[in-house]
């Protein structure tokens, strides 16, 4: 047998264990699997590479992609990030630590994940906040089970049609399964409408509404009267939000939300094709045990020092099995870390000048793309970092002439508008480049 | 490792900064986002230098055990070594830059990889399609049980409410089946820890949308009687659903397609090297047979095509596992498993005597040191004790057939002398137990914290750093 750099054994090692183990072979130990099912082909994979080989093979791969100038959100926000980042977060103690079960070799994890959900509590103005969820659109698919979960006997979740496509799409797919009654709160003028809410609250079955804080046309949502509505009627407010935008936003228990959900990619996560991202979850002092997933908290050890474990986990799947808040256990922890590292890093000025100059590069976009005459206005609502315009000229073809420029923007909505996105990456030199390609644009 | 007593949020200093950021102009911008819809509290932010950061950061890590630390015998969770090639793929920024509605055209390369992941997968573990969209273990159940109930419903067969689970299945996997509407019905293991087909075979009936099985199961043990389980189920009309969680005895040996399962998900971040991350990001793709190829594609359970900086790294590992190699990863884990079990069971009590695969249960102390006066040493504080010698603790108090579980999984990643290392360390805590089990009861000694109060953490929850200011 050729070495392999993953397995230590030498066959020697092999042959002393066996005697211990009192078989003759290897295969001696898989002699109750039924001869049946043990494999006796040869695996149709790649002959074995070495290291070198490995890194040649991604390189090309990664060179038949093209990586873009981002114009474009929809979920996926290009904001930067800092180089400490990645240097934190690839030490070892925390790269291939698990579960932080033994809390006293794991202090480094709990306390990273006590200081994420202050920053999100923080950030949502919320009470309390679990351990991270896997993206936005599952966290939103868990805050529609906790509102039914939170509001016994009723079975319909409204959701704003304001929402991404894609947290639609998921929470849909979560709502089938579980058996769920789905319902659209229309849009009035690119914003949620209320009046559509109150008209919905008359079924007297909804116990609950997701409703984006910076909607999928970039609209930034005023979401006064929502919450009095909701709750009049028995029933929760969850606000989807970018937790990016709340540091100057204001925040879901500003609004009167109950429960806080999101992706928190926009805090200096990379693109990376849509993941790993790590979604967020909070929510008021009164729904604390109502709440998925992982939650950490201050202990005192036996010597009187301050420390962090996992606690509340009577919710939890590995004590209630079936009766648990959720089936999620761990997920995204070491994005987690990502995004506290990030937020450390920024501080509230850095946050504000992040929101600053996306809201500035934003508007100066959206301003040029108008006096090209190839895009009319949708609504003359606020926005910071997206917005969305009605393209005169054909919008497939935009996006194709964009890309063919190594441009990425005018992403078509479901109304035949076109979304584009500013972050603080984007300069004028190249906003002004997308607008001369734009400017050549023919009908 | 070394206490460490600091959170980011002490170390703030008013007006101190840890970021850069470009000067820009944008000509002719003006006007501000009215007031009525910006936060009136600032929210609650360090500020604090690179350098605390970096720093802070640093400490933390000190306090923590990853699998470079040491041995981690965490059962059922394969702790195998991750390999440092991986992650220099997953940090290649020619990836990270890619957004994930870009045009197809731009993307050739990503759709390579998936396609070259979806194709592996199925050779390694018989299934015909895969999705990646689940991101986690307990998110690809959840997904395979969508798959099911959506394969009942297409038929018009909306009666299967209800899906077996042994008693011996890991705790999400009733769970994920509650959260997709199922009703759970446990099924009963026999004395030699399988499931008693005797016990199935009444409850199988129209009602059933199908079984869950983890195989081997969180015994460690082969379910020897799967054909005749696989045919039951489906001659009622149900489907199979395979938990990949303990794949990785069968890495290389055996596939689940081939015994009849329809589902399965598998553990990127266990059986395919990826790191844990201290509790994620990891992938948990969902794989099924020919017949559900059209569902498995139609179902979107998470943001975009799941994490896709984990599916590189698997990637990785396969490309260096090759045909070649892939033959030992499971029998060499299988090994480990075996040599460790029968070295310590003159003192531990291993409750069911029979080979094991990746990973078994002992139930206990056989000589907890236990006297009229004192109290023995449990399971808790063995693992506890382990901890002062440099380990991890195995999985404890799982599964719950054995009161003293303790569930150990070393890998195909560890050689013999960590194996004799861990071996003579087990042997002295049996040792001191037998002694004085107080050495244990009062462990750890030296880790950065001793045993916390959780119960009162739990009775008054802090779940928030909250400044004095706030506390008064």
């Amino acid at each position: 047998m050729p070495g392999f750099c993953y397995f230590p054994h030498t066959e020697e090692d092999i042959r002393e264990m066996l005697r211990k183990i009192g078989v003759d072979s290897l295969d001696d130990l898989n002699a109750d699997i039924p001869a049946d099912f043990v494999y006796k082909g040869e695996y149709d994979l790649p002959d074995a590479l070495s290291e070198q080989q490995v890194r040649e093979f991604f390189e090309g791969l990664a060179a038949k992609n093209t990586t873009l100038k981002v114009f474009a959100g929809a979920g996926a926000y290009d904001h930067y990030t800092p180089s400490v980042i990645p240097y934190i977060t690839s030490r070892s103690e925390f790269l291939t630590a698990y579960t932080p079960y033994q809390c006293e070799i794991s202090q480094g994890t709990l306390r990273y994940i006590f200081e994420f959900q202050s920053l999100v509590c923080s950030l949502t103005g919320l009470d309390v906040a679990n351990a991270s969820m896997y993206d936005g659109p599952t966290a939103a698919a868990e805050a529609m089970r906790m509102c039914v979960a939170s509001a016994r006997k009723k079975n319909t979740v409204l959701l704003s049609a304001g929402l991404l496509p894609n947290v639609r799409k998921v929470v849909e797919t979560y709502a089938k399964y579980s058996g769920i009654n789905l319902e659209y709160i229309a849009l009035k003028d690119c914003r949620t409408s209320l009046d559509s809410l109150k008209a919905l609250l008359e079924s007297g079955d909804v116990a609950g509404a997701i409703v984006p804080g910076i909607n999928r046309l970039g609209i930034i949502e005023d979401l006064s009267g929502f919450a009095d509505a909701l709750h009049g009627a028995g029933a929760l407010l969850a606000e989807y939000c970018d937790p990016s935008a709340l540091a100057v936003l204001k925040t879901p228990a500003e609004w009167g939300a109950d429960i806080a959900v999101g992706d928190a990619q926009t805090l200096g996560i990379p693109l990376c094709y849509g993941g790993p991202y790590v979604g967020f979850m909070a929510c008021t002092q009164a729904h604390m045990r109502k709440l998925p997933g992982r939650i950490v908290g201050e202990a005192r050890d036996s010597q009187g020092r301050r420390c962090f474990v996992l606690t509340l986990q009577a919710r939890e799947q590995h004590i209630r099995r079936e009766k648990a808040t959720s089936n999620i256990c761990s997920n995204q922890s070491l994005m987690a870390l990502w995004v506290t590292v990030y937020l450390s890093l920024m501080g509230p000025q850095g946050m504000k000048e992040v929101n600053d100059l996306s809201y500035a590069g934003a508007h100066y976009l959206y301003d040029r793309l108008l006096e090209t005459g190839k895009f009319r206005k949708v609504s003359d609502a606020p926005f910071l970092k997206e917005f969305a315009l009605e393209p005169l000229v054909d919008a497939k073809a935009l996006q194709n002439v964009l890309c063919e420029a190594g441009f990425f923007g005018a992403l078509l909505t479901e109304e035949g508008y076109v979304t584009f996105c500013v972050t603080e990456k984007r300069t004028k030199e190249e906003i002004d480049a997308m607008i001369d390609v734009i400017k050549e644009v023919r009908e | 490792m070394k206490y460490y007593d600091k959170l980011i949020f002490e170390l703030s200093r008013k007006g101190r900064c840890g970021y850069s950021l470009p000067e820009q102009q944008f000509p002719g911008v003006t006007g501000a986002l009215p007031a009525e819809l910006l936060r009136e509290k600032p929210a609650l932010l360090p500020e604090v230098s690179e350098v605390d950061v970096v720093r802070h950061y640093t400490n933390l890590s000190q306090m923590n055990f990853g699998v470079d630390t040491g041995f981690y015998p965490l059962g059922s969770c394969t702790m195998k070594y991750n390999p440092k090639i991986n992650e220099e793929i997953a940090a290649m920024p020619a990836f990270g830059g890619l957004h994930p509605l870009q045009p197809e055209c731009t993307l050739e390369g990503v759709k390579e990889i998936y396609d070259a992941m979806e194709k592996s997968l199925a050779a390694i573990t018989g299934m015909k399609h895969f999705t990646f969209k689940p991101c986690a273990g307990a998110h690809g159940e959840l997904t395979g049980l969508m798959i099911m109930r959506e394969y009942h419903m297409r038929r018009g067969d909306t009666a299967r409410v209800k899906v077996i689970v042994p008693d011996s299945a890991h705790g999400t996997n009733p769970a994920s089946a509650a959260v997709c509407g199922l009703q759970i019905v446990v099924v009963k293991s026999k004395e030699d820890g399988l499931v008693d087909v005797e016990d199935l075979k009444p409850l199988l009936g129209p009602d059933v949308a199908g079984i869950m099985m983890t195989n081997p199961n969180t015994l460690g043990l082969f379910e020897r009687d799967i054909k005749q389980i696989a045919a039951l189920v489906h001659e009622a009309g149900g489907l199979l659903y395979y938990d990949g969680a303990n794949m990785n005895p069968l890495l290389g040996v055996a596939r689940p397609g081939d015994m009849g399962f329809d589902i399965m998900h598998l553990n990127l971040h266990k059986t395919f090297s990826t790191p844990h991350g201290g509790g994620g990001p990891g992938s948990g793709p969902v794989g099924v047979c020919d017949k559900l190829g059209d569902i498995v594609k139609s179902l979107q359970t998470s943001a975009f095509n799941g994490n896709f900086g984990v599916i590189l790294r698997a990637y990785a590992y396969i490309l260096m596992l090759g045909r070649q190699n892939i033959k030992m990863a499971g029998k060499l884990a299988t090994l480990n498993a075996n040599y460790i079990k029968e070295s310590l069971k003159d003192a531990y009590k291993l409750p069911i005597e029979s080979v094991c695969k990746h990973e078994f249960v002992f139930d206990g102390l056989i000589n907890d040191g236990g006297t009229e006066e004192k109290h023995g040493a449990t399971t808790l504080d063995v693992a506890k004790r382990l901890l002062d010698y440099g380990y991890h603790a195995p999985t404890i108090y799982f599964p719950l057939l054995f009161h003293q579980a303790m569930m150990i999984e070393p890998t195909e990643t560890e050689s013999k002398e960590t194996l004799d290392a861990f071996i003579d360390v087990m042997h002295k805590i049996a040792a001191e137990a037998a002694e004085d089990p107080a050495i244990l009861q009062e462990a750890p000694h030296n880790a950065p914290i001793t045993r916390p109060d959780e119960t009162a953490a739990a009775r008054k929850p802090i779940l928030k750093y909250q400044d004095e200011a706030l506390q008064s």
